[in-house]
């Protein structure tokens, strides 16, 4: 795939050859992406695009190899966290989809060769290579040749070199991937959608067209204001609870798979304590209980509101669930009849499988 | 859906005259008698019937532009042009002071205003850049008590203005609010519960903020004059009794659109008690609880079929395509259908589609594919405005539409006048062929998601594609452009596109001389924002002449330094020239990061927050 083009900027070849950079840069960015939103902080815009703008001159170097899933990845349950922080009242602006990390190569024209640590110190090891690649770009471009190079830009080939970067980059992707294109890091605002649109997949309780919802989750749940809703979960006869991370389902279902792996281990545990000396033997065993846990109808899931009633789960869309919920309890079914329960007015005869674990 | 967020159907513009500096018509006043009442021995008596007839023949004149020019004929007109001016539409904020605007227009009815730059939407300025509407309600509610109606985009609005719009304005009917924000439930309450005349409430894709206040319950009790209400945006639950009770006695209601909190079967019953809609968003179209089919199911197809007057569907906000028959006996009467939240597939679509032969405007996502493209194309014949959303607006995934189901649109609805196509690859040909078969576009926004993205089956930059669409749609007042560019898609649009009011560009072009040659070449050109793409001061100056024309000039993440922003500050005192930074950055840069400028009488504004530089 080595073009002319290529062949003029050898600084581009070294960079796609250094399995290291791309390592490092993965790596660095995980760092990068963790740092873009601990959970409730508010995001300034602007952060997002001094950090991407470093790791937008990685991406123009970079071909798809095997990377190509990292922003999605690594930002996925990042974004899935901080993306709710574009709920309204918090007056907190930016919705973190994983394109919103970064601006792009044109907007790191400023930035690109200064230092500002501040912002992230692994950006000092991405601007090395980068760096020397726009210096060498920059050099090629002193040349009268490119028909491109409009009188306006020389005012940057002192230091800036932005405009080199610029008239390169179409041409290299054209030259390099001919239907493909350079990976590119993702961008604020692009591609140009509402806010309030991005999060069809997620929010739809109707079977997806495309593959699952929770591959899609670009966003999150925009009425959940928290990042992460944490509830303490109860299972009747386990001293000890668990807490359990309402944003991050989508559904009773998910819930109800989760709240299974939460407590398999410890039921196994309860009924066989040598096992508990390997966790993951111990997790083994428990599955193989839990096959017939769950489902079974022995257990109902039950959640306190925040005006503290004890409210069947399932009878109220899952956003409204979430956003309600307070509190978890596993009970046996057998024990319910004994208790006090707030639920709706409607019997429902035959539980919901969904609801039970 | 057609009140929404599409300027392209206002009529064009002209300069507004009380910017005197641009208008060199002459103000020869060419009605005898009544030169500024100066002239002493003219009996008083012909002036006034001249201004009284000319009172009377305005009070007809309703365009915006009409009354713009009639109002520079001579004083007498422009006074006579004011006292009868009841619409008051200010596309910039911050071109007029509210002052300026009520001590001009005393007795203007309602009050149309713009904001924030539509950038903003995307995350692209900081939050709270301005555009607040507070000194504007307080100026009118001392100068306009006879105001009715407000419609608001991207404006800022708070808790307070709406308990002002309430308490100043008795006979209040309207309010309409687009992308707006900074007021919550508890604004709304005052509101409603104060405007004892209101008949529209209309919110749409605005932020609301939850007080926690039951807002529907503060709608007054008695017959309710409510003809519109909006909610659909609202992200919290309402009470729905207290909407059902509203609804019960609203006779006159013809527009509602519910948020994803009503259910189903909640729909139902609101659908029972106002079979007089003309308008219907049904909230989320699922059912409230997860297990609830052996219940009773209401009989949602006659409930529609009841609907007799219903034109415009929309909502299907979590749907459930089990749930989707229920609309076919209406499908036949639909002119607007939105299903831009419905993720549903070509298959379900079909049958639905197929009924739609009346329809005009149909916003959908991509979830149909190229085969539901192809079905609206063959049924929807009368279809004049298109919208294709992504349901994974992401720049690396598989797109499912694509130039297939674009030509299909193309070749099936030849009266197509607006489209907007979100799409991962497309190739010139199909642009070409629409530019062809739809030569009535009005409107053309193509977003190639994938930045830089040529035509997928050539290789080449989608210049041509654009090209074509400007050379042959030659009506064409707004264009938005994508994929990969060169300076020869802009050669285009500045030799072809004479009537291109809004022009969008993203990552597109090679030099300065792209934006000269719009800048040069588009004399109708009002609104201009770019983003990330090769332009400089150079190009920036080229614009110098044509910047008092226009409403605003957005460049974000271009080439643009201080200095060339300065120069063009200097050259024009009537610009406002904004340079904004990112929110935490202090000191000012080399690069300007966002410029936004646009014309002022007032000058630089008084409330423009730290990270705006003013120059």
């Amino acid at each position: 795939m080595v073009t002319d083009k290529m062949v003029d900027y050898p600084q581009f070849l070294n960079l796609m050859n250094k399995e290291w950079l791309v390592n490092h840069k993965v790596s660095e960015d995980k760092k990068l992406e963790l740092r873009l939103g601990p959970p409730g902080e508010a995001l300034d815009y602007n952060r997002n695009t001094t950090h991407g703008t470093k790791r937008a001159f990685q991406h123009t170097a970079e071909t798809r190899t095997g990377e190509k899933e990292w922003p999605v990845d690594t930002t996925k349950n990042q974004c899935q966290k901080i993306s709710c922080i574009e709920k309204i009242g918090d007056k907190v602006n930016l919705p973190p989809t994983p394109w919103s990390s970064g601006s792009t190569i044109y907007s790191a024209f400023s930035k690109d060769t200064k230092e500002e640590p501040q912002h992230s110190k692994a950006s000092f090891f991405q601007n090395l290579p980068v760096s020397k690649k726009l210096a060498g770009m920059a050099e090629d471009f002193k040349q009268p040749c490119s028909p491109r190079m409009a009188v306006g830009e020389v005012q940057f080939a002192d230091g800036k070199a932005c405009c080199s970067l610029a008239t390169a980059d179409p041409d290299a992707s054209t030259n390099i991937t001919s239907n493909k294109r350079i990976e590119y890091s993702p961008v604020v605002g692009w591609p140009p959608i509402r806010s309030f649109r991005k999060n069809i997949a997620s929010n739809s309780l109707s079977k997806p067209a495309s593959e699952s919802s929770n591959d899609k989750d670009t966003g999150g749940k925009p009425e959940n204001p928290k990042t992460q809703l944490f509830v303490k979960i109860n299972m009747e006869g386990i001293p000890i609870g668990r807490k359990v991370n309402l944003s991050a389902y989508n559904s009773y279902e998910e819930l109800s798979l989760a709240i299974d792996d939460l407590f398999s281990g410890l039921l196994a545990a309860q009924r066989d304590p040598s096992a508990t000396q390997n966790e993951s033997k111990a997790k083994e065993s428990a599955k193989a209980e839990a096959g017939p846990l769950a489902g079974s109808g022995e257990y109902t899931l039950i959640y306190e509101d925040d005006e503290g009633d004890r409210i069947l789960v399932g009878d109220v869309p899952w956003n409204m669930f979430v956003s309600t919920a307070k509190r978890l309890h596993v009970l046996k079914s057998s024990e319910l009849s004994t208790l006090q329960i707030c639920s709706n007015e409607k019997e429902k005869a035959p539980f919901d499988p969904a609801v039970h674990i | 859906m057609s009140e929404q967020m599409s300027d392209d159907d206002e009529r064009q513009q002209s300069p507004p005259s009380d910017l005197d500096f641009t208008s060199n018509k002459a103000r020869t006043c060419i009605v005898t008698g009544s030169v500024s009442g100066h002239t002493e021995f003219q009996s008083p008596y012909p002036d006034q019937v001249l201004e009284n007839v000319l009172e009377n023949v305005l009070h007809f004149l309703t365009s915006r532009r009409d009354r713009n020019t009639a109002s520079l004929v001579c004083k007498s007109w422009y006074r006579v042009e004011a006292l009868t001016r009841s619409e008051l539409f200010i596309g910039n904020c911050y071109a007029v002071s509210p002052a300026r605007a009520t001590a001009r227009f005393t007795r203007v009815r309602a009050l149309h205003l713009k904001g924030r730059p539509r950038f903003a939407d995307f995350n692209l300025m900081p939050p709270d850049w301005g555009a607040h509407f507070n000194p504007w309600v307080l100026a009118f509610a001392k100068a306009c008590p006879w105001l009715e109606k407000v419609y608001l985009k991207r404006m800022s609005v708070t808790d307070d203005d709406l308990a002002t719009l309430a308490e100043s304005f008795l006979g209040f009917k309207e309010l309409v609010l687009v992308c707006c924000d900074g007021f919550g439930t508890s604004g709304l309450s005052i509101f409603v519960s104060k405007c004892r005349q209101l008949k529209v409430l209309d919110l749409i894709e605005s932020e609301v903020s939850d007080d926690e206040t039951d807002w529907i319950l503060c709608f007054p009790e008695g017959e309710s004059h409510l003809e519109s209400l909006i909610f659909d945006c609202v992200e919290y639950p309402i009470n729905f009794e207290a909407l059902e009770r509203l609804v019960a006695r609203s006779p006159s209601l013809k527009k509602l659109k519910l948020n994803r909190y009503v259910s189903i079967g909640q729909l139902y019953r609101l659908m029972v008690q106002a079979p007089q809609l003309t308008h219907l968003g049904t909230g989320s179209f699922s059912p409230s609880e997860i297990a609830g089919q052996g219940d009773q199911e209401p009989d949602y197809v006659t409930a529609f079929a009841a609907c007799k007057s219903l034109v415009c569907l929309s909502g299907f906000r979590e749907i459930i395509p089990d749930y989707l028959p229920a609309i076919y006996p209406i499908c036949a009467n639909l002119t607007s259908l939105n299903f831009s939240y419905a993720n549903i597939t070509a298959e379900q679509l079909k049958p639905i589609i197929s009924n739609c032969h009346k329809l005009q405007v149909f916003w959908v996502l991509d979830s149909i594919c190229d085969e539901g493209l192809q079905a609206v194309a063959a049924t929807c014949k009368e279809l004049r405005e298109l919208r294709v959303f992504p349901v994974d607006a992401r720049e690396d995934s598989d797109g499912p539409v694509s130039e297939v189901g674009f030509q299909a649109i193309s070749e099936g609805c030849r009266k197509l006048q607006s489209i907007l196509y979100f799409c991962q690859r497309m190739t010139n040909a199909a642009v070409i062929a629409m530019s062809r078969n739809c030569p009535d576009l009005v409107v053309f926004r193509l977003c190639i998601m994938g930045r830089h993205r040529p035509d997928h089956v050539t290789g080449e930059p989608m210049d041509d594609g654009f090209g074509a669409i400007v050379m042959n749609c030659k009506k064409l007042t707004r264009l938005a452009v994508s994929g990969l560019l060169t300076d020869k898609a802009f050669d285009y649009i500045g030799r072809y596109g004479k009537l291109v009011r809004t022009l969008s560009v993203a990552f597109a072009g090679d030099s300065d001389m792209a934006l000269k040659y719009v800048l040069e070449g588009c004399p109708q050109l009002q609104k201009l924002e770019i983003r990330d793409s090769p332009f400089g001061d150079a190009a920036l100056c080229s614009g110098l002449h044509h910047y008092y024309n226009m409403r605003f000039l957005w460049m974000s993440s271009c080439r643009l330094t201080y200095q060339g922003c300065q120069q063009i500050a200097r050259a024009m005192p009537r610009l406002v020239v904004e340079v904004i930074r990112s929110a935490d950055e202090e000191e000012m840069d080399v690069c300007v990061q966002t410029l936004y400028m646009y014309r002022s009488l007032e000058g630089p504004r008084n409330d423009a927050p730290k990270f705006v530089t003013i120059l």
